[in-house]
């Protein structure tokens, strides 16, 4: 457990006492009082089954306390208290454990708030405790048989159960068996490959992009999971590092490997639903080579006025090594030119080692053109616009 | 997976009650479908078929995917048949057969009963969409305007889900009521809508909020007692459409509220000290509080009309058939079949206010009428909150259960808002103090200018505190598309 903890609340200034929330509650946390409907810190345990049912939106407040609010604390409230300035822990998971991957995951920026247009993520549905399960439905290789990256492109259909996700989410799966020390193993998170609505639109479904790691348990055990096997998946997770919801968004979007996943389910998104918006999404993507390029078939289906690609290969036979930061660089102008647009919204998903490159590259860009990097950085990084996922 | 959870969404009809595996109701809905789009297109909202609307949809009956949002042109929205899932075991909770396993099919003696319910429930669905068409032209926001196409869509799944029921359970019957729930126009001269109040004009927006307050929350209540039956699927039907209801109530609750925080901020900011000085009010472009609480005083009592006369036999029968319970009846701590009780009614006898003990089965119109009154009080109280908030010792209030009716026991008597009798007379010459006249109908009209710009609100009207679905301020709800 934390030190400190997160506590639900309802807001009694915006709350209408439709008594929606408390007949929700599966667990009984929700009472009122003639005054305000409130949450017992000591029942909740963050299952979320009241927030979408909520219409105000007055369900839907965290705080993090040292102290909890007790219930005659919130019957008396005519208004929330001033939220704690301390809320630097992550708001992407209510999960300990999920909460410090994505913490990690993002610490190179802190914490970065959502783009501002983005939709209303829904995290913590399910737990170890209580797992959705989902069923596998395509399990197939994405590099070509003869390089040794194996890298899947794993399907897992949820068939009745909801489970709602936006792009750029992550979802948790614990490995089945115990750990050499008996315990459970460690939950692992991977990024959403698929947009909102499935692999098809309409289809209660997600994708994963996993590559297979010499020895690693978790994604061994993906990438041989068979058509038909089932999968208990914890989440979703991630209240940040989502798509902004908005066509006017420039979306400049940079990777290697299976950081690809997230910006594929973006690509989607937009294609889906405004593939002639005004904002377009730049794709700057390292691999070592073609063959060992995640998606490289579908990318080159992608028409240009959706998605200008740059596809940079590190062991091309007969050609000089070039990484991401190296591409960027030779497109300083363009992305220079992006960088001083108001709309421009940046994600990093890959290896750390990705962020130090890349965060070279603008830093030069910037300077070659007249910017501060650092300065930009921050008004971009406050403002929702910066946006990076590294492992 | 409990029975029902299950979504279908192939096909026309989004559902979870195995359409496919019933030929001939699906049949008799498909076949009923294309007089619904026309009726949408003739009689839902007018000018805005083409936009595209950010809109919430029911994909499912589980609390934690029920529903999503996306931009959707409203005559492709999908109004699907979804019913809350079975509870197993479920027993009649209330009136003679009350421990029997509840209904899953209509019970012959009670077939007409059933069916008069559920067609006036269904009525009230389609006629408020009518009454609200033309709002759309005069909307203070595109928030605004995408919570009254919320409210319209699913008045109009509403209708679906009241029209499933007919079509399922009540033969050829139900499908003479279906028709007719499509033939109906509110404020008709020939054919009209079932309930008075459901035929009355909503000309500006404060009606409309007062409307969705007022007389949704009467909707509420009696889908609370029909979420109460014996009968299953409608009791199942009911508990989701409360779901949908809710957010009913929060567009007239905060609607109104919102009319009242910009008045107080702007008497505040020219320094009003009276606010009963209504030309000093009006002249800021506001609506004054006093004309607030006229348009309070006339929702509020057409509104009471609905709930029919406390004394009625109906009720009691309704009730003791196991038919329609009573405002959440499973919290009641009593026998559930009032044979021996009494409930108390207040009734206008020799010139004077008295309460009377009358049989408690009797007077079930009457207590849900008050539990509806207790209901609305807690909105006030709120509305008075900001009033108070902002230093002005003016406070709103419910006028008294007598003024202005024409059903029940006080039909044949005019009081004013206490409730002290007046003659004919002075009825006639007080009646504007109490009641909106033409002079604050055109003040509103006045005011009812469209906003159509992103995150702007008209002058009259305060912004929302958090966005629909948590969008920010100036969050694109409409894509209008004229």
């Amino acid at each position: 457990m934390n030190a400190v903890s997160k506590q639900h609340l309802i807001d009694p200034e915006i709350c209408i006492r439709c008594n929606t929330c408390e007949a929700t509650c599966p667990i009984g946390a929700i009472t009122h009082d003639a005054n305000n409907y409130v949450v017992d810190a000591s029942i909740c345990n963050f299952c979320m089954d009241c927030v979408s049912p909520c219409p105000t939106g007055s369900i839907d407040n965290w705080f993090v306390v040292n102290q909890p609010f007790s219930l005659e604390d919130q019957f008396s409230w005519l208004e929330l208290p001033p939220k704690p300035a301390e809320i630097a822990t992550s708001t992407d998971a209510l999960d300990d454990e999920a909460a410090a991957l994505l913490d990690d995951a993002h610490k190179t920026v802190g914490h970065v708030p959502a783009p501002a247009s983005a939709a209303k993520p829904r995290i913590n549905l399910f737990n170890r405790a209580n797992p959705a399960v989902a069923k596998v439905t395509g399990n197939l290789r994405l590099t070509a048989e003869h390089t040794e990256t194996d890298v899947r492109h794993i399907i897992l259909d949820f068939g009745t159960v909801a489970f709602p996700v936006l792009e750029g989410q992550s979802i948790g799966v614990v490995p089945p068996g115990l750990a050499t020390n008996g315990t459970p193993h460690a939950m692992r998170l991977y990024s959403i490959a698929s947009p909102r609505d499935g692999e098809r639109p309409n289809t209660n479904n997600l994708s994963l992009t996993v590559k297979r790691v010499e020895n690693g348990i978790a994604s061994n055990w993906l990438c041989d999971l068979k058509l038909g096997e089932t999968v208990q998946v914890i989440g979703p997770f991630g209240a940040t590092f989502l798509m902004p919801d908005d066509q006017d968004a420039d979306i400049l979007m940079i990777c290697t490997g299976t950081g690809a996943a997230p910006f594929r389910g973006f690509t989607e998104r937009r294609r889906r639903t405004a593939p002639h918006a005004r904002g377009k999404l730049h794709l700057y993507f390292g691999a070592r080579t073609p063959e060992e390029l995640p998606y490289f078939g579908p990318l080159q289906r992608l028409p240009k006025t959706l998605l200008t690609q740059e596809l940079v290969y590190s062991r091309l036979p007969g050609a000089q090594k070039e990484y991401v930061q190296d591409r960027m660089r030779a497109k300083g102008p363009e992305i220079a030119a992006l960088l001083q647009s108001e709309t421009l919204h940046v994600y990093m998903c890959g290896l750390k080692g990705l962020e130090t490159g890349a965060e070279a590259a603008f830093t030069d860009i910037a300077a070659a053109h007249g910017m501060d990097w650092a300065g930009l950085r921050e008004r971009l990084r406050s403002t929702g616009r910066y946006h990076v996922e590294t492992y | 997976m409990p029975d029902g959870m299950n979504i279908n969404y192939d096909g026309l009809i989004p559902n979870n009650v195995d359409l496919n595996a019933d030929l001939r109701v699906r049949k008799a809905l498909e076949t009923w479908h294309p007089g619904y789009i026309d009726w949408w297109k003739d009689m839902g909202p007018e000018g805005f078929q083409e936009s595209l609307v950010y809109l919430r949809t029911a994909i499912g009956v589980d609390p934690k995917g029920w529903a999503k949002f996306d931009y959707v042109k409203m005559p492709e929205y999908k109004w699907g048949i979804l019913l809350a899932p079975a509870v197993e075991g479920r027993t009649i909770p209330f009136g003679k057969h009350k421990g029997e396993p509840a209904w899953q099919e209509v019970p012959g003696e009670y077939r007409a009963m059933l069916r008069r319910l559920i067609t006036v429930q269904g009525d009230t669905e389609p006629a408020s969409v009518e009454q609200q068409r033309h709002l759309g032209a005069t909307a203070p926001s595109l928030y605004d305007l995408r919570n009254l196409f919320q409210v319209n869509v699913e008045e109009g799944r509403h209708l679906w889900a009241m029209v499933y029921l007919l079509h399922k359970y009540f033969g050829n019957d139900g499908r003479e009521e279906a028709e007719e729930l499509l033939a109906r126009r509110s404020g008709h001269k020939d054919t009209p809508r079932m309930l008075g109040a459901f035929n009355e004009a909503t000309p500006d927006w404060l009606s409309f909020f007062m409307f969705t307050f007022f007389t949704d929350r009467d909707g509420k209540m009696q889908l609370e007692a029909l979420a109460q039956s014996g009968f299953d699927p409608l009791s199942r039907t009911c508990r989701f459409m409360l779901t949908e209801e809710a957010h009913h109530m929060f567009v007239g609750d905060s609607g109104v509220q919102r009319v009242v925080e910009r008045t107080v901020e702007a008497m505040k900011a020219a320094g009003i000290t009276d606010p009963n000085d209504i030309a000093a009010v009006r002249a800021l472009g506001v609506i004054d509080l006093p004309t607030i609480q006229k348009k309070m005083n006339l929702h509020f009592s057409l509104t009471l009309d609905l709930f029919g006369n406390e004394i009625s036999t109906n009720a009691a029968n309704a009730f003791n058939a196991g038919i329609k319970g009573r405002y959440r009846e499973d919290k009641l701590e009593d026998d559930h079949s009032l044979i021996d009780a009494t409930y108390p009614v207040l009734r206008y006898v020799d010139g004077k206010f008295v309460e009377e003990p009358v049989p408690a089965l009797s007077a079930l119109n009457l207590r849900l009428r008050n539990d509806y009154v207790q209901d609305c009080n807690s909105g006030v109280t709120r509305w008075n909150r900001v009033i108070e908030k902002a230093g002005y010792d003016f406070r709103l209030a419910l006028p008294h259960v007598a003024f202005n009716r024409a059903i029940g026991e006080f039909s044949s008597i005019h009081t004013d808002i206490a409730g002290n009798v007046l003659s004919d007379a002075e009825w006639q010459a007080r009646k504007g103090e109490f009641l909106p006249d033409d002079a604050d109908a055109q003040y509103i009209t006045s005011l009812m200018v469209p906003v159509t710009e992103n995150g702007k609100y008209a002058g009259w009207i305060a912004a929302p505190k958090v966005g629909i679905d948590n969008k920010p301020g100036d969050f694109e709800y409409v894509q209008i598309v004229q």
